[in-house]
């Protein structure tokens, strides 16, 4: 990292920061984003530099990163102005890290007798795409008098059939996801946080997760989950401003508080795999249980991934074929979750899965429907949902006086 | 047990405080300038300059009085330069020392006990140092408190060793965690004496390559581990017993040569929260005994006391900082008290009956508190 001028976001990063800058502008006025940028050549830079600032939060529209550091935190503070001034100094630590400078004075030059502000293992490193992305838990609106401000869609999510949820890692009054293409980038960001946070929050949980898992770049291939399958070809991209606007950002037209306008939901689950019977499986059973072939992607009866599924082709209980919108009432989520592996557990098994994410404009119209139809999937035998947890992501930060969920806590829209 | 550092004070902010001390010499040295007269009565002592020059300097000290005596140079922030005891009555005796330009005291100790009857006395040419004497003030006060521990420590843990010694276990068990807490109040200065450590606080992982935990384990833990997971007392636990006391006296009669500065009082606040950060919530450092919370308890008192002497100087340096401060060590004791019946007393919950959760608010609280104390140091260095 430097202090000078960080690199110039690539195309792709703008494109897919919906709503940054220029490429605002041009989301607003006409919708076409993607056409609005030429060089359609130009290769996403993997170190560059996302845009903190925008209309909504880094991190969900962007191209996916290949790495992930995310975490929940609670609140230990019972003073709100401690706990506001928390949110401003993450908001500009944020902003340093994600253009790639080191967090305030920086790690090093300062006194000798004291700890430098920046924990320093970022240094020398490019800013490597990273997006910081803020959330608020249920639970938060408990603290501070917000129960008045708490949206309706921001439920408490029912149990699911199947679930087997570790509470220790579940929910949070905050989370922060961390993304970006070096793992060193990620977990120095989310280190950093927690380290100013300390004395008004605390990490209740985290999670490490590489190899993403979803596109939101639709010309990109589908990546593979942990077992060894392309899952959500049809994912929200980046650029599909229609999409985003019906599924992923929440607008002031939908009845909620208006803090929320220019946010979304997001839904975080840990999906525990069960690795070693589903690597006994039939390849034929493997594909059954996805409605896919494992070689190219395609769904049942076609030659290319991206063929149009016919449900109707595959098991009545397929995981795609249940997942499907078609079989949800068009229910869709913008997806961008991560395989992790945390090593193995006590008996000798990979401890590895899915960290689920799924950003959506109502979870009540998005996860929950589409979870409770996978109740039947056939994918259950070799998967359980360990973790959970849902958060209101607020807008995104618009300037440089602007900061993290001043929108919720100043009450002004 | 903590792993041997070099004197952790190694931050030494005013470099004219070194100093090489001395030994008795009978006769030595050319008189003259070099030569301070000192005479110690039961109710005085009298020096025959108040001002000489840096460098060599040697104390012609006569004891006119009936008590056996001391005399000691001392820096202002009572650290000794050079000291000399049992000087009987009638007898004279010569101490030198190298010493740089500054401000000293001369202290004659009658009966050798108490702060002494003190001169001050200025030391001139080469270049001196000045500290902001309010920071000279706190290491003092810390240097006493240290001691007072130290002296404090004694007879709590010749009452441990007695009952170690009879050969009962009971009254051994409840001895021993009262025993500690003056040594974990201290820590950091009871480490900067990195051999006293490894033989009373080590714990058995602490060992070095070729030590056998039969033969080189000593020290408090090796006598936990006797009491709580052997249950019973033999001649081996009965010379450990002797061997601690030994050790400890040592330490008692070092304490007031630590090398302490406004910094490492700052720092060594913070290293008593590291301790409690990695050996007492994770439970490692009583492993077997389970009372890691009498010496949590101790090591955040001690971070408080050097705290506290520190807090003038941090508050017109740093005042959001002390109000930091001040909100954590409140939240903190407040969480500890939780887990004694009583705050007039040490007795705390056996931290085997500690679940996790608690743990974990433990940590937490622990986390919030070190983090702004890693920044005392910079606040009274400005």
């Amino acid at each position: 990292m430097t202090d000078t001028n960080p690199p110039s976001p690539s195309r792709r990063s703008l494109l897919g920061w919906g709503g940054a800058g220029l490429a605002l502008g041009a989301a607003t006025a006409g919708g076409a984003v993607a056409l609005a940028h030429g060089n359609d050549a130009a290769p996403a830079d993997p170190g560059a530099a996302v845009p903190f600032h925008g209309m909504h939060q880094a991190g969900i529209a962007t191209p996916v990163q290949d790495r992930l550091h995310f975490a929940a935190f609670d609140v230990t503070t019972d003073d709100r102005a401690q706990f506001v001034q928390l949110l401003k100094d993450w908001t500009q630590a944020a902003r340093r890290m994600t253009a790639g400078h080191p967090v305030g004075e920086g790690a090093y030059g300062g006194l000798p007798e004291a700890p430098p502000d920046d924990t320093g293992e970022a240094l020398g490193l490019r800013p490597s795409r990273l997006t910081l992305t803020i959330g608020f838990g249920p639970t938060l609106f408990e603290r501070f008098g917000l129960t008045d401000h708490r949206p309706e869609a921001l439920i408490d999510l029912p149990k699911f059939a199947g679930d087997n949820l570790d509470t220790a890692r579940s929910g949070g009054d905050l989370c922060v996801q961390a993304c970006a293409d070096d793992p060193q980038i990620a977990v120095h960001a989310i280190r950093n946080l927690a380290r100013i946070g300390f004395g008004k929050v605390v990490i209740r949980w985290s999670q490490l997760g590489f190899g993403k898992t979803s596109s939101t770049t639709p010309e990109a291939q589908t990546p593979r989950n942990l077992m060894g399958f392309k899952d959500g070809t049809r994912n929200i991209a980046g650029t599909e401003t229609d999409r985003l606007r019906k599924h992923v950002w929440v607008s002031e037209k939908d009845g909620g508080p208006s803090w929320m306008t220019g946010g979304s939901y997001l839904v975080a689950r840990r999906i525990r795999m069960h690795i070693e019977p589903w690597d006994r499986t039939s390849l034929q059973e493997q594909e059954d249980i996805f409605g896919r072939d494992k070689g190219e992607g395609a769904p049942v009866g076609k030659a290319k991934e991206r063929d149009e599924p016919f449900l109707k082709a595959m098991k009545p209980d397929a995981h795609v074929r249940l997942a499907h919108p078609d079989s949800n009432r068009g229910a869709t989520i913008l997806r961008r979750g991560y395989s992790f592996t945390d090593g193995t557990d006590r008996l000798g098994r990979l401890d590895a899965g899915l960290f689920f994410l799924a950003y959506q404009r109502d979870v009540r119209e998005g996860f929950i429907p589409i979870q409770r139809n996978l109740a039947t999937d056939a994918l259950n035998e070799y998967i359980q949902h360990v973790s959970s947890a849902l958060f209101a992501i607020p807008p995104g930060v618009r300037d440089k006086d602007d900061w993290w969920g001043r929108t919720l806590f100043s009450g002004e829209a | 047990m903590r792993p041997v550092r070099p004197a952790t004070v190694a931050i030494a902010v005013a470099a004219a405080l070194t100093a090489v001390t001395g030994c008795t010499e009978k006769g030595g040295g050319k008189d003259g300038d070099r030569v301070v007269h000192v005479t110690a009565t039961d109710d005085k002592c009298e020096v025959s300059k108040k001002e000489f020059p840096a460098g060599h300097v040697e104390l012609a000290v006569e004891n006119k009085g009936s008590k056996v005596t001391e005399v000691y140079v001392l820096f202002p922030d009572d650290r000794v330069v050079t000291e000399r005891e049992n000087i009987g009555p009638g007898t004279e005796q010569r101490v030198t020392a190298e010493v740089k330009a500054g401000d000293y005291q001369i202290a004659c100790k009658p009966g050798m006990k108490g702060k002494g009857i003190r001169q001050a006395v200025k030391v001139t040419g080469g270049k001196a140092v000045q500290r902001d004497p309010r920071l000279d003030k706190a290491v003092a006060a810390y240097r006493a408190y240290a001691q007072t521990q130290a002296d404090e420590t004694l007879p709590k843990a010749e009452a441990f060793a007695r009952a170690v010694k009879d050969g009962d276990l009971d009254a051994a068990k409840k001895a021993y965690a009262p025993s500690r807490i003056g040594w974990e109040r201290t820590e950091p200065v009871a480490e900067s004496f990195g051999d006293i450590d490894p033989k009373v606080d080590v714990r058995e992982d602490g060992l070095e390559d070729g030590q056998d935990p039969a033969t080189d384990w000593t020290g408090w833990h090796r006598l936990e581990k006797a009491l709580w997971q052997d249950k019973k007392i033999g001649d081996r636990e009965k010379e450990l017993a002797d061997t601690l006391i030994t050790d400890l006296k040592d330490w008692q009669k070092r304490v007031g040569k630590a090398e302490i500065t406004p910094t490492s009082m700052a720092n060594g606040a913070k290293e008593l929260l590291d301790e409690v950060a990695t050996g007492k919530v994770t439970g490692e450092e009583e492993r077997y005994s389970h009372t890691d919370l009498v010496d949590f308890k101790a090591n955040v008192e001690g971070a408080q006391q050097s705290y506290e002497l520190l807090k003038p100087v941090a508050e017109e340096n740093d005042a959001a900082l002390v109000t930091e401060l001040d909100r954590q060590f409140a939240a903190l004791n407040t969480l500890l008290d939780k887990y004694r019946p009583n705050t007039a007393s040490y007795d705390f919950t056996s931290y085997d009956k500690v679940g996790k959760a608690d743990r974990k608010e433990l940590s937490d609280a622990v986390n919030a508190l070190a983090e702004p104390l890693s920044k005392l140091a910079a606040a009274v260095a400005k």
